[in-house]
């Protein structure tokens, strides 16, 4: 058995003070001054622990606070209450929504995998992700003893391009020329990053995190500097097809080269794959129209990794309509399996992937592995309020972070997510990440169940927005 | 087999219990400025009690009994303009999508009147978008406020028989068709439990005592107890298995399906430690699955172990909901259970990830259904009961889960 892999998570809290979703507010004015103070009893010590911020002009009583509200229940004058706070409302969009950032802070500080409280809090299923469900399975499996006894499930992928069948010469003999392979031990590499008030440091920062992940990070060939050289076995230059020529050194340097498609991609393929036959090229597609005869054109070319990627929300325009990144990676995936090509090569997706199970799903709908980008944002304590994009100054100060203190964050992160992933994988009694692939037998999709439960009895479901207009 | 039918006359009374804290929280809120002179005219007009005259001065109004603006009564009547009515702000802190603060607020209004919230308080569904509280019953009549007062109750009965194998074991029935799903000692104090014994048996109903043993305390409500052997087989004995009428295997648990229990060290006190023969301090972990259940046959082997145990006892199998739950309930079925109890991912434990409540196995709605199609097929529905648990807020939820299939709710 090869060693079991580990990811070293140690608490890292943040620069400062997060935005939390309640605020306490108190009247002074009409405290009665009684000697029993509410205050007093707080069981968290919420009033007493309270410092203020200085830099930021803000009180920490709200991260102490664990929204118990005795105070509020308990006040004689009536005179405390706790309420939203509309920064934090305010924060993210409707995809990134702010409970989505403040979930990957919790894992990015402490590392652990976020529980909740009793019950579900969230909508029965709703749009993207949300409208599928993995399958557990009730009795046959692998013996497990619970989430720290666990036997050794699998999260290794391997990256590349694969032969479909052995090949022989006249005498017999296989000819052996098996194209290189890499493997990495979570299905997750890091991608370019969309935004944010980046510097050396952070790409430092997420260089160090991939070396000691052993996972892989892209970066722009433009951005290479003598300083991540150290990580070249970890790193995956994004080379515009048009400058290939240019990055000659840097791509002999590298295990993986990224090349952004275009209409003479298939050509540079053939030319890179003639003269660098070791390095594993990946070439960064987007996911729209046609873009399932795409994945098989650059498959036949001898493409080693596709990377097809969505909008940053995870939305595909194809066809006139829009469309969710799973589902359109689905058909993807499905079109390569019709096509008896789908083994040769390796499907990353990317865009939209927020949280831990984006990952598993993605993968569920035929992906190999994912790529994530804003989440290592959020690890460096983003609050995707996207005043960078604006060219105005990051509340956070991204590009001040320290590289150590954004590796073990993204470490934190990574480490919580990689957790969350196996307790998908053990619920269902697989041992393999590799064998969740494709496999929608083992998910359940809402519009699915809808009609297999109440489509006897209601006959065809109405799309919700129509039945409104209506 | 008939059913017993209950009169209403033998279910417990209301007993006004209100909450332990000062201000309870409502959904509307009252501002008293310092204009009010405590003429008392708002008293007066309030039909519900908010707002109380003491000697010469007014009290705190009582937030929670206001009904909001539908009623508006003492804002108007005041005549020096003192009262301003608002949406208590509070209520954004609490509460979810699934439990919304309306669901919490009028549960907890019902716990202390036992009458159903007046007003414009949502009292049925949540707003989850989607399963109960998509599901709407077409009435034929509107049901009316106070159904004691305009109904025949002896026209009514909420009983239900759960053996239905005719297997010359006990004629269990329960007086309503709900009972308190299963609780460990350790996850909840003595106090709660010997609390909810005493409620479900005024109920003539049931409490289950999860996993965690049978403490001395709720001997006098055995005939209201169901004792529960889980993976962990914590404070399982002879003895407990011998004391009920019911008997739960609990194969997985809807809110961690396939993930196994977990007890805080933190919670293993030495009482609790005791009761589980376990060292106090350390965490507790009910692995997932039973190690000795690998089929069908080795899960009858265990129902008969208990069977011969207790020769008077039901059998009840809790699972959770795979795709294949429809499976699972036939199998248990031909095992010999008398109950198979669905156990969906949306209800339950706060010690589970939120990855596995929101993610793993399928919602209740839809395995309330897979069931009971598949065991009508098979010709065995009325052989068998079947309990459903997962996400049930309201009588509401009971209702139209009933409709779609179970017998029983927990």
């Amino acid at each position: 058995m090869p060693k079991k892999y580990h990811i070293h998570t140690e608490t890292t809290p943040p620069r400062f003070v997060p935005v939390e979703k309640g605020t306490i507010l108190d009247w002074e004015g009409g405290c009665l001054r009684c000697f029993k103070c509410v205050k007093r009893k707080c069981i968290f010590g919420a009033y007493n622990k309270r410092t203020f911020d200085t830099k930021q002009l803000s009180d920490t009583i709200d991260n102490i606070c664990r929204n118990c509200l005795i105070c509020v229940q308990s006040c004689p004058g009536q005179v405390i209450t706790k309420v939203m706070n509309p920064e934090y409302e305010r924060m993210g969009n409707a995809y990134w929504t702010p409970d989505i950032i403040s979930r990957q802070w919790y894992q990015a500080e402490t590392g652990s995998i976020p529980v909740s409280g009793a019950g579900y809090p969230g909508p029965f299923s709703g749009p993207g992700f949300d409208d599928m469900w993995t399958d557990m399975s009730e009795i046959v499996r692998p013996t497990r003893d619970g989430i720290h006894g666990r036997e050794y499930i699998n999260t290794a992928v391997s990256l590349g391009k694969k032969l479909p069948s052995l090949v022989f010469d006249d005498h017999g003999e296989a000819i052996l020329d098996t194209p290189s392979e890499i493997e990495i031990p979570i299905p997750i590499i890091f991608g370019i990053l969309p935004f944010g008030s980046l510097g050396p440091d952070v790409h430092l920062a997420m260089s160090k995190a991939a070396a000691e992940l052993d996972t892989l990070i892209e970066i722009p060939a433009e951005a290479w500097d003598k300083d991540l050289e150290k990580f070249k076995d970890h790193m995956i230059p994004v080379i515009r097809s048009g400058q290939v020529e240019r990055y000659r050194d840097l791509i002999s340097k590298v295990k993986v080269v990224e090349i952004n498609d275009s209409k003479g991609c298939e050509a540079i393929i053939k030319t890179l794959h003639k003269t660098h036959p070791d390095v594993i090229l990946m070439v960064r597609t987007p996911l729209g129209n046609n873009c399932r005869e795409r994945a098989q054109k650059l498959v036949e070319a001898g493409a080693g990794i596709i990377h097809v990627f969505a909008d940053r929300d995870g939305n595909v325009d194809m066809e006139g309509k829009i469309w969710f990144v799973k589902d359109v990676v689905r058909k993807v995936h499905d079109h390569l399996v019709d096509m008896g090509i789908r083994d040769c090569v390796t499907i990353i997706a990317s865009g939209g992937i927020a949280m831990a199970e984006h990952v598993a799903k993605a993968i569920v709908c035929g992906a190999d592995a994912v790529a994530v980008d804003i989440p290592l944002l959020l690890a460096l304590e983003c609050r995707m309020c996207l005043r960078c994009e604006r060219g105005l100054s990051c509340p956070v100060e991204i590009q001040n972070a320290h590289s150590q203190w954004g590796k073990t964050r993204i470490m934190n992160l990574i480490g919580a997510w990689r957790n969350q992933i196996l307790e998908v994988l053990g619920a269902m009694g697989l041992r393999e990440v590799r064998r969740l692939r494709g496999e929608v037998g083992r998910a359940m999709f809402f519009e699915d169940l809808e009609a297999q439960t109440f489509g006897k009895l209601f006959g065809k479901r109405i799309d919700s927005a129509k039945e409104e207009k209506q | 087999m008939a059913t017993p039918r209950n009169n209403t006359a033998e279910f417990p009374q209301v007993v006004r219990t209100p909450d332990r804290f000062r201000n309870a929280i409502g959904k509307y809120r009252l501002r008293r400025s310092s204009a009010c002179v405590a003429c008392g005219k708002c008293a007066e007009v309030c039909p519900y009690g908010v707002h109380k005259k003491q000697l010469n001065k007014m009290a705190k109004p009582r937030h929670y009994l206001c009904v909001g603006f539908c009623c508006n009564k003492c804002v108007e009547a005041c005549p020096e303009k003192a009262l301003s009515l608002e949406s208590n702000p509070v209520t954004k802190m609490i509460g979810d999508y699934r439990w919304t603060s309306d669901l919490l607020i009028s549960t907890w209004y019902m716990s202390e009147t036992g009458q159903i919230p007046p007003g414009d308080i949502e009292y049925k569904v949540g707003n989850s978008g989607g399963g109960f509280d998509k599901l709407r019953f077409n009435f034929v009549k509107e049901p009316c406020e106070d159904p004691s007062r305009d109904l025949d109750m002896t026209k009514f009965s909420t009983r239900v028989p759960l053996n239905r194998l005719d297997d010359g074991r006990g004629d269990v029935s329960i007086g309503i068709p709900v009972y308190g799903g299963g609780m460990s000692f350790g996850s909840i104090s003595l106090y709660t439990m010997v609390g909810r014994a005493r409620a479900w048996k005024a109920w003539d109903s049931f409490t289950c005592t999860g996993e965690g043993g049978y403490p001395e305390a709720l001997y006098p409500y055995d005939d209201h107890v169901i004792t529960q052997i889980a993976t962990g087989l914590f404070g399982v004995r002879e003895e407990t298995i011998q004391r009920v009428k019911i008997v739960e295997f609990k194969y997985a648990q809807g809110a961690k399906p396939g993930l196994g229990g977990h007890l805080l060290g933190d919670k293993v006190t030495p009482e609790v430690a005791k009761m589980r023969e376990a060292v106090p301090g350390s965490s507790l972990f009910s692995p997932f699955p039973f190690h000795s259940v690998y089929s069908v046959e080795d899960h009858k082997k265990h129902i008969d172990w208990v069977k011969e145990m207790n020769p008077k006892a039901l059998v009840s199998v809790k699972v959770s909901t795979p795709t294949d739950v429809d499976m699972v309930a036939v199998g248990s079925y031909y095992a010999g259970a008398h109950i198979i109890h669905l156990d969906g991912s949306y209800g339950g434990t706060g010690a589970a990830p939120d990855i596995a409540k929101k993610n793993i196995a399928m919602p209740i709605e839809y395995a309330i259904v897979k069931v009971h199609n598949f065991l009508k097929e098979e010709g065995i529905r009325d052989k068998i009961t079947v309990i459903a648990s997962g996400g049930c807020r309201t009588a509401h939820d009971v209702a139209k889960a009933i409709a779609s299939g179970p017998t029983v709710w927990s």
